[in-house]
């Protein structure tokens, strides 16, 4: 088992037992620029996840014309 | 990690603050804040008619949420600019905001650019040829232009736009990175009326953009997700990357970019240069005000979209 986060439609996988800020800098994407949902609710930096955690990672960032 | 405020589970943790609240707690910060912003750079007044721009994302439908919780006079105006080729970017991002009015029983303003004037923006972005592939520049000139339009032609005091903390952060690098210094002397929360030019403010520039993502969650706001198709890989997305990585180093680097610069802005750093034009002229052709004489960027940019005769 282990632990799936989707950004965009994109699965990464990390080994569970690590924080989310440990797991999204193994996949290298930046803890400021995403909201991680799990089961619904929103998790912050110092969580760890476990054995099939299904974490959403929403992108915060919109951008454009000013 | 626990809310400061009850000690319950914390939602959302703000660094730059050492800050962490419960969803509540953080419910109600974010008003009590945008409260606060408003009377310190003397945005408007509780008796004002404020037009939100309203684009169907988080930071616009947010801020529209957030002034009527705090009781203003506050009606939307939405823009259609006809960017549905790849994605039905404008379609879905109308629907939201019409949605969003609609259960809330709020006034929302339409404007559709194409009914209005013949052409969608990337069709106006290709027969006048301007941006390097990219309609931005003929976007960012046909929204000044139709929200200063709208808020002047309908009466209302004040435009209010969502931009966030690393909205403002970005082009404050990227005027830096060049130093534009007739456009660092423009930026700021407010920039006040003048000869025809409605007062615009940004009540939510001190917020960074994932406080504004976690509020539109937190509220249940249903926005559009999906960026503009053509802002992917912009520069302004790029900066904010930047930013972000500084940030995650140094928590508080982009909050103390911005507020170190506003401040610096007020001290006098960036002076009007005695050559700058002084006086605005009325375009001859929509009546707008604009900064040279003849016609407008606007109605230059419509006469170019038109057949040759």
């Amino acid at each position: 088992m282990t632990v799936k986060l989707v950004l965009r439609g994109k699965e990464y996988e990390v080994k569970p037992g690590m924080t989310l800020l440990d797991s999204l800098k193994k996949i290298d994407i930046l803890s400021e620029s995403v909201i991680a949902v799990r089961d619904g609710e929103m998790i912050l930096d110092d969580e760890i996840l476990k054995d099939g955690d299904l974490v959403k990672l929403v992108s915060v960032i919109s951008g454009g014309a000013q | 990690m626990k809310c400061r405020a009850c000690g319950a589970k914390a939602a959302v943790n703000m660094r730059q603050h050492k800050l962490a609240l419960c969803k509540e707690h953080f419910l109600d910060w974010i008003p009590e804040q945008t409260a606060r912003f408003i009377k310190k750079y003397r945005m408007f007044g509780p008796e004002e008619k404020i037009l939100v721009a309203v684009s169907g994302g988080k930071d616009s439908l947010s801020l529209w949420d957030i002034l009527r919780r705090l009781g203003y006079n506050a009606d939307g105006l939405y823009l259609g600019l006809g960017i549905d080729e790849e994605i039905s970017y404008s379609d879905e991002s109308r629907r939201l905001t019409e949605q969003f009015a609609r259960e809330r029983g709020l006034k929302l303003h339409v404007v559709d650019i194409q009914a209005e004037y013949g052409h969608s923006i990337p069709v106006l972005a290709t027969l006048t040829h301007r941006g390097q592939n990219r309609p931005c520049s003929v976007c960012g000139v046909a929204k000044r232009h139709e929200m200063n339009r709208m808020a002047r032609d309908l009466g209302y005091d004040v435009l209010a736009t969502g931009h966030n903390l690393d909205d403002e952060a970005a082009v404050l690098f990227g005027n830096t990175l060049s130093w534009q210094s007739e456009f660092l002397l423009r930026q700021g929360p407010v920039l006040p009326e003048h000869d025809g030019l409605a007062r615009k403010v940004k009540p939510l520039c001190r917020f960074y953009e994932k406080e504004m993502a976690a509020y539109a969650i937190l509220r249940g706001i249903e926005y559009m997700y999906e960026e503009c198709p053509f802002s992917v890989g912009s520069t302004s997305i790029y900066y904010k990357e930047l930013l972000n990585r500084l940030e995650t180093d140094r928590p508080g680097a982009k909050l103390a970019f911005y507020l170190k610069f506003l401040e610096a802005r007020a001290n006098g750093l960036f002076i009007q240069p005695e050559d700058a034009p002084q006086a605005m002229y009325n375009c001859p052709s929509c009546g707008q005000p604009t900064q040279y004489e003849g016609k407008c960027s606007f109605c230059r940019m419509m006469e170019k979209a038109q057949p040759e005769q």
